[in-house]
């Protein structure tokens, strides 16, 4: 393994701190329990918005924390849920008394930690909302699983109910939005190469030189098939009828596109594929009316990249071009 | 026998060893299923929990197993923390005001944990899961106490069940948690989780007698 650090126990927590002495502006950071805040939480009168998960998909979540996004982001260790206690002191600190809502990606450890922390901060008289997050394509036979995994529709969600909290939504209306947001996105990725765990020392799996994992989760889960290595076109193809035909979209639908790299794709590659997504889309008369290409949702350093769209009408182009300024993520004023 | 509160802490430290010597062990069996960090996850915790348990000293067996469970919910993470943490914070309510365990008593700590552990992570036999472990040992230390075993004879019942049920989660297609995301490539793998619940049953079963 050979990777940037000093020791595989101070990563996440040396990550922080590099995370808050660049960003001081915009974010805090508390470490016992470790929580990334917003600098100037809480916004009173605001409904707080917190999202968490394991580390090692930054910048998700503690690059999207500021205004008009995330107000806390629990980091957990790599690929590990983050705990209750993390939970609740960043609903805490964030709850401006509008109540807070809870963005959750559909694993079953994030679930079961963030049920204990809603729990906790609802005996302490603050008033949460949970959503789940569940948009991943390559997950067929849900009913028999624990479901779609959460994936980059976290990200388009984090960014929409950020704005619609922003603009005084209160707590129902932004947990409605949430789930409007999950209910009209849809997302598949794939895997060039694996990626390495810091505290595991070698590759998560094996995959060829010849191969690829199509549909592959965003912390080295296998996904719907190990095939042969393809072009970016038939590969773009595969993944982008995946998610048409899922939700389905059809002609005439505007959509929010996000090219996402895994961690360890080149800008070159994600442009590239995001010519052959507009290209495909062109031909279903599907337009795009906004657009994300770059690492937003990653898996540490796996090569490959993933495609999220979101049907979008006029709300919710309105909500994604207010400002935001985050480590991440920023446009306008 | 009855168990003691020394009895009880026993264990709990001598679970740190375990968790310590299979850290590599279980984070092997979920790298093949899972995401590489049960082994890790479990020696994060009870290494926590045994730093906890020599600061602040419990004074009797339920406040030993809730600072169990609140150290385990703050340290694990993952689904084994809740799940967990659960476990020994209802197992912690099934001891209330005793000064030692009698068999019933060990059954009942087990037997109410074990409720936590289906309320918060709603998997059922054969969803190749920890419950697939636990689900027989605890008929197996009901079945035992029934017929007046003591707290020994019933521990090795219900350990032997434990590693039954673990094994028998190989052939099995998960349906709860990341490994259901495999299908049937969960097929022809031994559960973490279900080893955890075994190592932790067999450590008990191995101290009280």
């Amino acid at each position: 393994m050979k990777k940037l650090i000093n020791s595989v126990d101070d990563v996440v927590r040396e990550s922080l701190a590099g995370l808050a002495a660049a960003h001081a502006d915009l974010v805090r950071v508390e470490y016992d329990p470790e929580v990334v805040i917003r600098a100037d939480a809480p916004v009173q009168g605001k409904v707080g918005i917190v999202s968490g998960g394991g580390s090692g998909h930054e910048p998700m979540h503690g690059g999207f924390v500021g205004v008009g996004m995330l107000d806390a982001a629990c980091p957990g260790d790599v690929f590990t849920s983050p705990t209750p206690d993390q939970m609740e002191v960043a609903t805490k600190a964030v709850d401006g008394g509008a109540g807070v809502l809870h963005i959750v990606k559909n694993y079953t450890g994030d679930v079961m930690n963030f049920e204990m922390a809603a729990e906790m901060a609802q005996a302490e008289g603050v008033n949460v909302e949970a959503v789940v997050i569940d948009d991943d394509v390559a997950v067929q036979d849900s009913l028999w699983t624990a479901g779609r995994r959460g994936v980059g529709a976290t990200v388009l969600a984090e960014k929409i109910c950020g704005a619609a909290a922003e603009r005084g939504d209160d707590l129902k209306t932004v947990a409605d939005l949430c789930r409007k947001v999950n209910a009209n996105a849809r997302s598949m990725g794939m895997a060039l190469t694996s990626c390495t765990v810091p505290a595991a020392g070698k590759p998560t799996f094996e995959i060829g030189d010849d191969e690829m994992e199509i549909g592959i989760g965003i912390h080295g889960e296998p996904g719907r098939e190990r095939m042969a290595i393809k072009s970016a076109h038939e590969i773009v193809n595969m993944m982008a009828e995946a998610i048409v035909t899922d939700l389905p979209f059809s002609s005439g639908d505007n959509v929010i596109a996000m090219v996402n790299g895994m961690g360890g794709t080149p800008l070159i590659e994600l442009y590239l594929v995001y010519n052959e997504l507009n290209e495909f889309l062109k031909d279903k008369g599907i337009t795009i009316a906004r657009k994300l290409v770059g690492n937003y949702i990653t898996s540490l350093d796996m090569a490959g990249c993933s495609i999220t769209l979101l049907k979008a009408d006029d709300e919710l182009l309105q909500l994604w071009d207010a400002p935001v300024h985050t480590p991440a993520l920023r446009w306008g004023e | 026998m009855a168990v003691s509160r020394d009895n009880l802490l026993a264990w709990i430290e001598a679970l740190q060893q375990v968790y310590s010597e299979n850290k590599e062990y279980l984070t092997k069996l979920d790298s093949a299923i899972g995401d590489a960090d049960h082994g890790i996850n479990m020696n994060r915790g009870f290494t926590a929990v045994k730093a906890e348990l020599e600061k602040n000293p419990p004074d009797n067996i339920s406040n030993a197993l809730k600072t169990v469970a609140m150290t385990l919910i703050k340290t694990v993470g993952g689904a084994s923390g809740p799940l967990y943490g659960t476990f020994f914070l209802r197992a912690s309510t099934a001891v209330t005001g005793k000064e030692t365990l009698e068999p019933a008593d060990v059954v009942a700590l087990f037997e109410t944990g074990f409720s936590g552990i289906i309320q918060r992570g709603k998997a059922e036999v054969g969803d190749k899961t920890m419950v697939d472990a636990w689900t027989p040992a605890i008929a197996a230390m009901n079945e035992a106490l029934t017929n007046g075993a003591t707290i020994q004879e019933i521990l090795n019942k219900g350990t032997g069940a434990a590693e039954e049920g673990m094994k028998n989660t190989i052939p099995l297609q998960a349906r709860k948690g990341r490994a259901s995301y495999l299908g049937e490539r969960s097929i022809g793998h031994q559960d973490p989780g279900a080893t955890s619940t075994y190592l932790m049953l067999k450590q008990v079963a191995e101290l009280w007698s």
